[in-house]
């Protein structure tokens, strides 16, 4: 039988400082992994990096867009973070964002004409409930069936894109489109105001930004947010203080699936301006890489949030101006979650040789 | 009619046949005790490589190695990340598979729209000149036939050799597994590879022999089919291959219903697999305690095979 030539113990109590040594870890891999990737897309490594993490970061204009795709991240990740600190996996966000695009799309293509100012707040709710009725399916059939949510909520983002394509190429297609599969452009009071005066940024990431200070404050403050972390953390104690576990799935799906319907409305209310066939670039799965790479700290993932958003940013201008696929972009992703994952071991294990353990005599 | 029907057996035959490799795979890791997510990422990738090699070779054969031994070259990683790392399987499994898709696309990005001849059949003398049923299902490539008798050899395996019982052992209690003397380690690290190769396998069919072509997407959400396809079958192999043809119909009901001239958006029947798999899912979890007792106990529990 093969022994493992180390010990991993596990450790006990706070791991303090030592936890931001993961995500700097799979920062580092990540970089280099995109310097080996852009090389055999024949771009040099110091193009390479400038392209994808200096670049980015260069000019106001850029600096717009990093944040205008950082807003969604965030919003999700955080909403996401919540659940996951209570084990209720949702792999679903990305569906429940294509539900909120589809919500938040409702009121504008139904009031065509209007110049009510309370569209966008009423686009943002319809756009929160779409998102959360979503993910309360999933909610519903693990309380009352006990169906693993994982696989439900997977299935469901299969089918919300196949909802998204029938009503763009149906029901709310623009009848003045020519038979593109998209709606008509919405009114001016459903475009959310742009940041700034310059580049797309709009007040999506003062949104995001004032959902991690209501993150924070659930998960350090509340009695809710308490007994949540304590259901994921030590079920059977949860149980026997009386925290409910069908109250912890249904409220972490349903804070899951509202935020991610409100960054889907953000996503037709902002950049997009009418309802398409492709509503996210993944933002859906991006949040779940970010909601762990910030520890499912609602502080780390504010980190979290702005690196991935330079990947995606430092992406697009590579394809634009260098023809490198958008796939360099994924595969950067799953590496950065890789890495950040093996590299936890360090934090939540005490590594030792084996060797070292039994010249000191103890074992 | 007869045609029509020859049609609807051949296409379910093609359509179920790479589910079934895949989650033959995927069973094995799961009853192990591992939950292995990456299987969508790990059939892209097998797809791609196939579609490369027999781009290169022109040899199908070839294609099925290659793409299983992308798939293996993946699942090499999440088992190290899940095993060693002492990563948690559900987060390991969504990054391997993007990953996967990622090299998938950027492998593919020349090979975009290209098409391949398909495979020689392997027509079954006498029962393939028996109208309707013989070209419906006895006129398909050797793979076709192989996975339903790879199934039956894994039910024989789970049910009666020393390694069926090893890894049901591993899956049930790796502790007690451990006690005994059997290395969970191994045991888990060969299983994930046994699974990474069939998903590899059953993304280069799909690319090479069904489909016959490369796109971005090819794949299409079959990974996640397969990964439900197992809970669907309550770990139990019989089912295991009930299911996979259930599905191969299911995803093939959009060409069956548009030749019966019946109006029904392509996108409702695009997604008939996946409402299927949450009405089974649920159906079948509704019994806690005969849930419990199918599937293996340590399923998803990360286990510290240092200590």
């Amino acid at each position: 039988m093969i022994r493992l030539p180390w010990i991993a113990e596990p450790r006990i109590g706070r791991t303090g400082p030592r936890a931001l040594l993961a995500p700097l870890i799979a920062v580092v891999t990540t970089v280099a992994a995109a310097v080996i990737l852009m090389s055999s897309q024949g771009v040099a490594p110091s193009r390479a990096i400038w392209q994808l993490y200096i670049a980015p970061l260069s000019s106001l204009y850029n600096l717009s867009e990093v944040l205008l795709k950082m807003a969604p991240l965030l919003i999700i990740a955080q909403g996401l973070a919540i659940g996951f600190r209570a084990k209720v996996w949702n792999i679903g966000a990305e569906g429940q964002l294509l539900l909120g695009a589809i919500g938040g799309s409702l009121l504008p293509l139904w009031f065509n004409d209007s110049v009510n100012p309370m569209m966008l707040p009423a686009m943002a709710l319809c756009g929160m409930l779409f998102g959360m009725g979503w993910a309360a399916l999933a909610a519903f059939l693990r309380t009352r069936f006990n169906a693993n949510e994982i696989l439900v909520t997977l299935m469901l983002n299969s089918i919300a894109l196949q909802l998204l394509y029938y009503l763009v190429s149906g029901p709310l297609r623009d009848p003045y489109g020519f038979n593109f599969p998209q709606s008509a452009p919405f009114p001016p009071v459903a475009m959310l105001p742009s940041l700034f005066g310059m580049g797309r940024t709009n007040v999506s990431i003062i949104v995001a930004l004032l959902a991690t200070v209501a993150a924070w404050i659930f998960a350090e403050r509340s009695m809710t947010g308490y007994k949540l972390q304590v259901g994921g953390v030590a079920p059977d104690a949860a149980r026997y203080a009386g925290f409910r576990e069908k109250r912890a799935v249904w409220l972490s799906l349903c804070i899951g699936g509202a935020a991610a319907g409100l960054a889907g409305v953000f996503e037709v209310g902002g950049p997009l301006g009418q309802l398409q066939r492709v509503v996210s670039p993944g933002y859906g799965f991006a949040a779940i890489i970010v909601a762990f790479l910030g520890g499912l700290n609602a502080i780390g993932i504010l980190f979290a949030a702005f690196f991935m958003a330079v990947i995606y940013v430092g992406g697009d201008m590579a394809q634009a101006s260098a023809g490198v696929p958008y796939a360099v972009n994924t595969s950067l992703q799953g590496v950065l979650l890789v890495s950040y994952i093996a590299a936890r071991l360090f934090i939540d294990y005490r590594v030792r040789w084996r060797r070292d353990i039994t010249q000191q005599g103890v074992n | 009619m007869g045609t029509t029907l020859a049609f609807l057996l051949s296409g379910t035959l093609l359509a179920a046949t790479p589910l079934l490799l895949a989650a033959i795979g995927e069973l094995i890791v799961e009853r192990s005790g591992i939950l292995n997510l990456s299987i969508e990422g790990m059939m892209a990738l097998g797809a791609v490589v196939g579609f490369a090699t027999i781009m290169a070779t022109g040899s199908h054969w070839l294609a099925l190695g290659a793409g299983g031994t992308a798939g293996v070259a993946l699942s090499v990683l999440f088992a190290g990340v899940v095993l060693l790392a002492l990563g948690n399987q559900v987060a390991t499994g969504i990054a391997v598979g993007i990953l996967g898709l990622g090299l998938s696309g950027l492998i593919g990005k020349s090979y975009e729209g290209m098409t391949v001849a398909p495979m020689k059949r392997m027509p079954i003398p006498v029962l393939s000149e028996i109208p309707i049923i013989g070209p419906g299902l006895f006129n398909h490539s050797l793979l076709v036939y192989l996975a339903p008798l790879l199934a039956v050899g894994l039910w024989w395996m789970l049910r009666s050799t020393r390694i069926g019982l090893v890894i049901r052992a591993v899956g049930e209690s790796p502790e007690s597994a451990h006690a005994i003397g059997y290395s969970v380690l191994m045991t888990r690290f060969l299983a994930i590879m046994v699974g990474g190769f069939m998903a590899g396998l059953a993304g280069a069919f799909i690319a090479t022999v069904s489909a016959t072509l490369w796109s971005d997407g090819l794949i299409a959400g079959r990974g996640w089919i397969v990964v439900a396809l197992v809970v669907f079958a309550t770990w139990r192999v019989d089912r295991l291959v009930i299911g996979a043809y259930l599905f191969g119909l299911a995803t093939i009901a959009e060409l069956l219903v548009q030749g019966m001239g019946i109006s029904v958006p392509s996108q409702l029947l695009t997604s008939i697999p996946y409402i299927a798999t949450i009405i089974a899912i649920s159906i079948l979890s509704m019994d806690s305690r005969k849930m419990r007792l199918n599937s293996p106990a340590s399923l998803g529990r990360t286990y510290n095979s240092t200590a």
